[in-house]
């Protein structure tokens, strides 16, 4: 970075202020900020609560958002091919409820076996919500909100009135959210290791790049003869495939499973993402952000657990972490904008 | 040196290309041959389909019918990627690049350099691009995010781009439009460097001066047919502006004479940066004042500076003598100024309304009673009055306007100005889109508005409907009024010459 800088004040005429400087480097503004907005939210509550802080604690955090983060990743692919998937939450509850109960069904059934389907389950109401967005041409809001309520149907018409509880499910699959490795939750390792990947993977492989492209400028994707279809369908299968582990995982952290579960959860998962700094426009923004955007959600809400605040003022402080995050973004594109114009006069 | 340059084998050839967008036929039957070492220019009014003969070449477009031959072999491209693949790159006249992504990533998208695991190679994707960029001898780095960059310099990115696929073909669909002077002189090196590496350059323009300067041979179309192709020793301008014009005027409905009354508007040294410079004119009662030009030259940025829709920054505009500040549309209506955009369907008409309510939606507020509701039976004989005044054909006030032809559309956005009684009425090109039929039809009304002691500006790129319709006619290039003409001394010759910035007198 210390190059980049330098070479952009020896060749312009006259050096950019320090502002243009930052803003050029917007993705790595919005982790820095989410970073010290995490910072401040630490200090403010362990002050008077100094157990906010303890290891015990930060090790709750992420563990509530570990599953979370695992679907996050997954719509921030969507959102960065300014799609949005909202039938996430309706794909984890019919997973975690399905693979309950073929453990109930199936006594002695493998926990790979079960991994597997769960993992199809998802891929394939992935594949439909896809279909029905690139090939279908119909905006993926509308998509996934029809899939949204179509798929929860389903849970509701496999679970019934029933509900899966802990003696239904054999202990080694409750082993997997309960077991650590080094002392680590194996849940946040899962969830770690498949943001890693997949934030790998959109920096390192050209279909990687690609998905933002298509986000960025559809039209201009297009004429650099990428397959937009094709990249789209992709990243909803992906996000279903994730969705559908993320519900295997909820059925072996809760254990109690009924039709409800993670009922309104979509809308957490996109706060997360663009809390996170990806554009609900596409083309820019990181995974990083995006698990950070989850964390900070987490955050919010573990510390007016601690202080005791009513939890009815959580949706507000989510909201006011939403409005606050684009609201940055604006600013920040805007100034971007005027340095160019300044620079042209 | 080979001195003659004799081509010898055409790179591509294209033959009796046709195609249609819907009713209309854009391209008729044309042909074009490219030879490597060769600056070709393809030149023409706006509409004469050069714009669809460039997506053809990139493989946007499928022509109807019509071959298209490369290396001598017949191809028929369905996508933007066949195009590349055969070497052929194109320049659009609107960069088509990423915004969010830096400038290696816009040279490189979907050919990313990749290292031994198959992984994108960062660190060689920006040396490369630098390497390339030090040649085009830019102001930026591979690293700037594209956002930031000013259109000249993403149009130098576009070029990278192509220099990175060594491409054999480049065509330029208008390069130097947003371009300034320096720049232009710039980009003509790497075009004639280019030329040098045996690159086949289309390079289209209504510019004449940078296609003498530039081009070894040029090819000219008029209504979406060939006209003339000769090398450019062969030409001057003024033969490329006869072949350029010449269109039929018979079918079209000439301005009724009138006397002009009193000046209403006046505006003194009007500019606006980047946009137009130094404008100054009047227009009389009665009069319809022509403003010619070329798409881009500023026509409609003066219209809509004068509508309150853009400020000026310099100059004086006076309605009847006294000067005005119009800071917005609201007081431009207030002022007695109408203003029926280009663009009537996302900008004049609310389609799913019924031609009654797109009618009277500038005077709502007068036509309300109590509590803002709207008075039905005003709006009703208000409706009804223009509709038969403009002889709109529908089946009645009540239809939805979605479903009217363009030209009947176009007679509600007039109707529609008109129900405010303005002094000023700006008309931006009234009929393009509109049939034979209709766009009589709307001379017609036109000029009887004129006759009526309405003062008209009226904005056409087609110079029959201006030389038809207009008392007189500015003619506009690059932001500056290079030219004025009374109705009598205008020809399509001497405005199409104004128009490409060949002569300056006037002002």
């Amino acid at each position: 970075m210390v190059t980049e800088t330098m070479t952009t004040e020896q060749e312009g005429q006259r050096a950019p202020s320090a502002v243009i400087r930052v803003t050029r480097r917007v993705g790595q503004v919005r982790e820095l900020g989410l970073l010290v907005v995490l910072l401040l939210i630490f200090v403010g509550v362990a002050v008077p609560e100094p157990r906010f802080v303890a290891v015990n604690n930060l090790r709750d955090i992420l563990l509530s958002v570990a599953i979370i983060a695992i679907v996050v990743v997954g719509e921030t692919l969507v959102v960065l091919t300014r799609n949005v998937d909202l039938s996430v939450s309706a794909i984890i509850g019919l997973v975690a409820f399905v693979s309950g109960d073929l453990f109930k069904q199936h006594p002695g059934i493998s926990i790979a076996v079960v991994i597997a389907i769960g993992c199809a389950i998802g891929l394939g109401l992935g594949l439909l919500n896809g279909l029905l967005v690139s090939y279908g041409g119909v905006p993926a809001i509308v998509v996934t909100l029809g899939t949204l309520y179509i798929y929860r149907g389903l849970d509701y018409a496999i679970a019934g009135g029933k509900q899966i509880n802990a003696f239904d499910v054999p202990d080694r699959f409750l082993n997997l959210a309960s077991d650590t490795v080094l002392g680590i939750p194996l849940l946040i390792i899962l969830a770690a290791v498949i943001a890693a990947i997949f934030a790998l993977l959109l920096r390192y492989t050209r279909l990687g790049r690609q998905v933002y492209a298509i986000g960025s400028n559809p039209e201009a994707a297009r004429l650099a003869g990428i397959q937009r279809n094709r990249l789209v369908l992709l990243t909803f299968v992906i996000s279903g495939l994730l969705s559908g582990f993320a519900g295997i995982l909820w059925a072996a952290r809760f254990a109690t499973v009924d039709a409800n579960a993670a009922t309104g959860l979509e809308l957490l998962v996109v706060a997360s993402v663009v809390v996170g700094g990806v554009s609900i426009l596409g083309g820019s923004g990181t995974i990083l952000g995006a698990m950070l955007g989850a964390i900070l959600l987490a955050t919010i809400q573990d510390a007016l657990n601690i202080l005791n605040i009513s939890p009815f003022w959580l949706q507000a402080f989510y909201g006011a972490a939403i409005l606050l995050a684009v609201m940055l973004d604006t600013l920040i594109m805007r100034r971007l904008q005027r340095s160019y114009l300044t620079r042209r006069l | 040196m080979d001195v003659t340059h004799a081509p010898t084998h055409p790179l591509i050839e294209l033959r009796d290309i046709t195609k249609h967008f819907g009713g209309a036929q854009a391209l008729r039957e044309v042909h074009l041959t490219l030879y490597p070492h060769e600056v070709h220019a393809l030149v023409g009014e706006n509409g004469a389909g050069k714009s669809t003969l460039v997506k053809i070449l990139a493989g946007v477009h499928t022509p109807d019918a019509g071959t298209m031959l490369v290396d001598s072999t017949p191809v028929v491209l369905h996508a933007p990627n066949q195009a590349q693949r055969l070497g052929i790159s194109v320049i659009h006249q609107h960069p088509t690049l990423f915004p969010d992504l830096d400038v290696a990533e816009n040279v490189f998208m979907g050919r990313h350099p990749l290292g031994p695991l198959g992984q994108v190679d960062w660190k060689r994707m920006y040396s490369s691009v630098d390497a390339l960029l030090a040649t085009l001898g830019v102001q930026f780095t591979a690293r700037t995010p594209l956002r930031s960059l000013s259109v000249a310099d993403q149009q130098l990115v576009e070029i990278a781009k192509a220099l990175n696929v060594r491409a054999r073909v480049l065509v330029m669909d208008e390069p130097t439009a947003s371009l300034s002077s320096r720049e232009v002189t710039e980009l003509f090196s790497i075009v004639r460097r280019l030329r040098e590496q045996n690159v086949a350059i289309l390079f289209v323009s209504h510019r004449l001066e940078e296609i003498f300067e530039l081009a070894d041979r040029i090819t000219i179309f008029r209504d979406g047919g060939f006209v003339f192709s000769a090398p450019t020793a062969e030409l001057t301008p003024d033969a490329v502006i006869r072949y350029m014009v010449g269109r039929e005027m018979a079918t079209l409905f000439p301005k009724q004479a009138t006397t002009l009354g009193a000046a209403v508007l006046s505006v003194k040294h009007l500019s606006r940066a980047g946009k137009f410079r130094d404008i100054s004119f009047e227009v009389h009662q009665g009069e319809i004042l022509g403003l010619a030009g070329l798409v881009g030259a500023g026509r409609t940025e003066v219209a809509q500076a004068l509508f309150g829709i853009d400020r000026p920054d310099n100059g004086e505009i006076q309605l009847g003598g006294e000067p005005v500040q119009i800071d917005s549309p609201a007081k431009a209506m207030q002022l007695g100024l109408a203003y029926v955009p280009e663009d009537r369907l996302t900008q004049g008409l609310i389609l799913e309304f019924p031609i009654r309510s797109n009618i009277t939606s500038p005077i709502w507020q007068k036509i309300s009673r109590w509590f803002g509701l709207l008075d039905f039976a005003r709006e009703r004989s208000i409706a009804q009055d223009f509709f038969q005044r403009l002889s709109i054909r529908a089946q009645g006030i009540n239809q939805r306007t979605q479903s009217l032809s363009g030209g009947n559309q176009q007679k509600v956005v007039l109707a529609k100005w008109l129900t405010t009684k303005p002094k000023l009425l700006m008309l931006d090109e009234p009929t393009r889109g509109v049939d034979i039929g209709a766009k009589a039809e709307v001379h017609r009304i036109v000029s009887d508005l004129a006759a009526e002691g309405l003062a008209i500006i009226l904005i056409s790129s087609e110079l029959p409907e201006v030389l038809g319709m207009a008392d007189r006619i500015l003619v506009m290039h690059e932001g500056r009024i290079t030219a004025e003409f009374d109705r009598a001394a205008a020809t399509q010759e001497n405005v199409m010459t104004a128009a490409t910035g060949q002569v300056t007198h006037g002002n």
